[in-house]
């Protein structure tokens, strides 16, 4: 009984930080098709962010969820306006330019901070489940991601700020033509995508020991997952995330972490193969 | 037709027999060789990059396999001749087999290039996690991160006693380079070559004229996964160890910005870019001011927005605008569709 508890939790654990770690890559990819080999680095500095703001005395919750998203949305903006800008619609040069940026956040990092391993402790005590330990700040972070695909929705869906950019994905020289700015609009959208991108690093760096490379840990994984989602945004990273996280954690138990991890990777090439588009180009079509 | 290509053919054989006497009175042969080493590896991704259209992200893996099946059958042989043969062949065949499986199932470039990194992920993580002794080949044990030291070395075929090492392996691994770039050339001019330069350009068109555009891919993708693995073996020679860090996106990411620089759609551009960027590489090691990383990242981002031909072609055009005797026009590479 205990044991499937945590099982369970685990499960949803695992599912939730794909979702964390695939969102700021849904907005930019997704949406943008802007292929942003760089969003591990994001993440990696939203984790800097943190760490840097806790050594100075912020609250560690203030720190994870506002200023790690606004100091990597920044970052994003900057990067949008002096490289990304100039690369719309040439995919495999952006997927280049923002490899190099990835190289260029690495070198700056280890420059900055030092190639050491950092951290903070999780801020949420754990509890016991009859014979087992379960950390209470896995609970948190399944929390945030809810919270986090709900927000989505609600601003894609809800707002007109949502719609606005939704339309300018679909046909900029339409939005153009109706008086918005495609300009400033992809601008925006970077930046919110970038700032998601700040959110999950900084909501992962308790549970990590975070060094300048620890990017390259998330790349992956939020690609095939945006990938494997397909062209419907929030329904596509919910069932590819479902289905990685799944599969990871049962290999996992099933034989050990790495062969979870290989299996996760594997079952990715064998969906991309299957379904070259991604799930929701066969089931939720239509949705968001 | 006939005469321009034993032209050819002389010139690139007095150029490099030039090159591989006179380089090692400029740079010593230690460093030289893994410089043409890199040269190689470069040139298999500007084969099936520049020449097919075929982005790879994980060209890091095939250098790779080549090194980890050299070091394993050399343990297991304790001889050198059948393992460089084992590593060009078996990194070829895995090579086919992926190949085949995202170009008969007709995956888009975005698709490939992740499918291919993702690959290169799989590997190494799976070489990092093999620590235990339960990972063994014959009697190689795969060793995790530490990597497969101390393995036979290259020898004269038939005497594992006479090593190949110094100098006399720069001038193996240099005049391999030479034959490799003899043979690039010769299946560039080849029907086939030419019929892969057609699918770069409009891969609809030369499926509509009746080529099996999916064989003829994952034809080319193992031929340059077979170059890597040639360059991934006398790599493992050179350095005497064998390390997941050959499998890692790092090294992928040189690849890609080695082809980048030197320029695409050429057969020296890669191999220029390659020695030219790991000699920068070597230097700035040297010094501890500002990060490696950052340096060859700036340098992508900079040729990737200014210079996204690379430089051979730039200067090649620069002559010809010089007004110089010009026999034909410049080959202008055009960028692969995206679609």
């Amino acid at each position: 009984m205990d044991i499937s508890f945590v099982i369970l939790v685990e499960m949803l654990y695992a599912v939730a930080s794909l979702v964390l770690i695939s969102a700021g890559l849904a907005v930019v990819f997704g949406m943008m098709k802007v292929i942003n080999l760089a969003h591990g680095e994001f993440m990696m500095m939203g984790g800097y962010a943190t760490i840097t703001a806790v050594g100075l005395g912020v609250n560690v919750f203030v720190a994870m969820l506002i200023i790690a998203p606004i100091v990597v949305g920044l970052i994003g903006l900057v990067v949008e306006r002096l490289v990304i800008r100039h690369l719309y619609g040439r995919l495999i040069d952006t997927m280049l330019a923002t490899w190099g940026l990835s190289l260029v956040f690495i070198g700056l990092a280890t420059m900055i901070f030092g190639n050491t391993t950092t951290g903070i402790s999780t801020p949420i005590t754990g509890f016991a489940v009859g014979g087992y330990q379960v950390s209470g700040y896995n609970f948190f972070i399944i929390v945030v991601a809810v919270l986090l695909v709900i927000a989505m929705i609600a601003v894609l869906k809800g707002t007109r700020a949502g719609l606005i950019a939704r339309g300018t994905m679909q046909r900029s020289d339409m939005a153009a033509a109706l008086g918005y700015s495609p300009d400033r609009i992809y601008m925006a959208t970077f930046f919110c995508g970038s700032a998601l991108s700040g959110l999950a690093g900084a909501i992962l760096a308790p549970l990590v020991g975070l060094v300048p490379s620890s990017g390259g840990a998330y790349i992956a994984e939020a690609f095939i997952t945006v990938i494997a989602g397909g062209p419907s945004l929030i329904a596509g990273l919910v069932s590819s995330a479902t289905t990685f996280g799944v599969v990871n954690q049962v290999f996992t138990f099933a034989i050990s972490p790495v062969i979870g991890e290989v299996a996760l990777l594997i079952a990715a090439v064998i969906l991309l193969r299957a379904m070259p588009q991604g799930i929701t180009s066969r089931f939720f079509r239509g949705r968001l | 037709m006939g005469s321009s290509a034993t032209r050819e053919v002389v010139l690139i054989l007095i150029v490099s027999a030039l090159l591989i006497a006179g380089m090692p009175l400029l740079i010593g042969t230690y460093t030289l060789t893994v410089l043409v080493i890199y040269g190689m590896l470069g040139l298999s991704l500007g084969l099936i990059w520049g020449f097919g259209g075929i982005l790879c992200f994980g060209q890091a893996a095939f250098f790779g396999l080549g090194a980890y099946t050299y070091a394993i059958s050399a343990v297991n042989i304790g001889e050198s001749t059948l393992p460089m043969i084992l590593a060009v062949l078996v990194t070829a065949g895995f090579a086919a087999l992926l190949g085949a499986m995202m170009f008969y199932g007709r995956l888009g470039d975005v698709y490939l290039g992740v499918i291919t990194l993702v690959v290169t992920l799989i590997l190494f993580k799976f070489m990092n996690s093999t620590a235990g002794p339960q990972y063994v080949i014959g009697d190689a044990r795969l060793g995790g991160f530490n990597g497969i030291p101390g393995f036979q070395t290259l020898n004269v075929p038939g005497d594992p006693g006479a090593y190949i090492w110094g100098d006399s392996l720069y001038y193996v691994c240099a005049v391999a380079l030479a034959v490799v770039f003899l043979l690039v050339s010769w299946l560039l001019r080849s029907s086939f070559g030419r019929i892969a330069v057609g699918i770069r350009e409009n891969e609809t068109r030369m499926a509509l004229m009746g080529y099996d555009v999916a064989a003829r891919k994952t034809v080319l993708f193992s031929i340059g996964a077979a170059i890597a693995g040639l360059s991934g073996a006398l790599f493992a020679n050179w350095a005497e160890i064998v390390t997941p860090t050959l499998f890692s996106l790092g090294q992928s990411a040189e690849i890609i910005i080695w082809c980048i620089v030197g320029g695409l759609g050429t057969r020296l551009g890669p191999i220029l870019g390659a020695a030219g960027l790991a000699y920068l590489k070597f230097m700035l090691g040297q010094q501890s001011a500002i990060d490696n990383t950052l340096i060859m990242g700036l340098v992508l981002v900079l040729f990737v927005l200014f210079l996204p031909g690379g430089l051979v072609p730039a200067v090649a055009s620069l002559w010809a605008a010089g007004g110089r005797l010009r026999r034909r026009p410049v080959r202008r590479m055009r960028r692969p569709r995206h679609g």
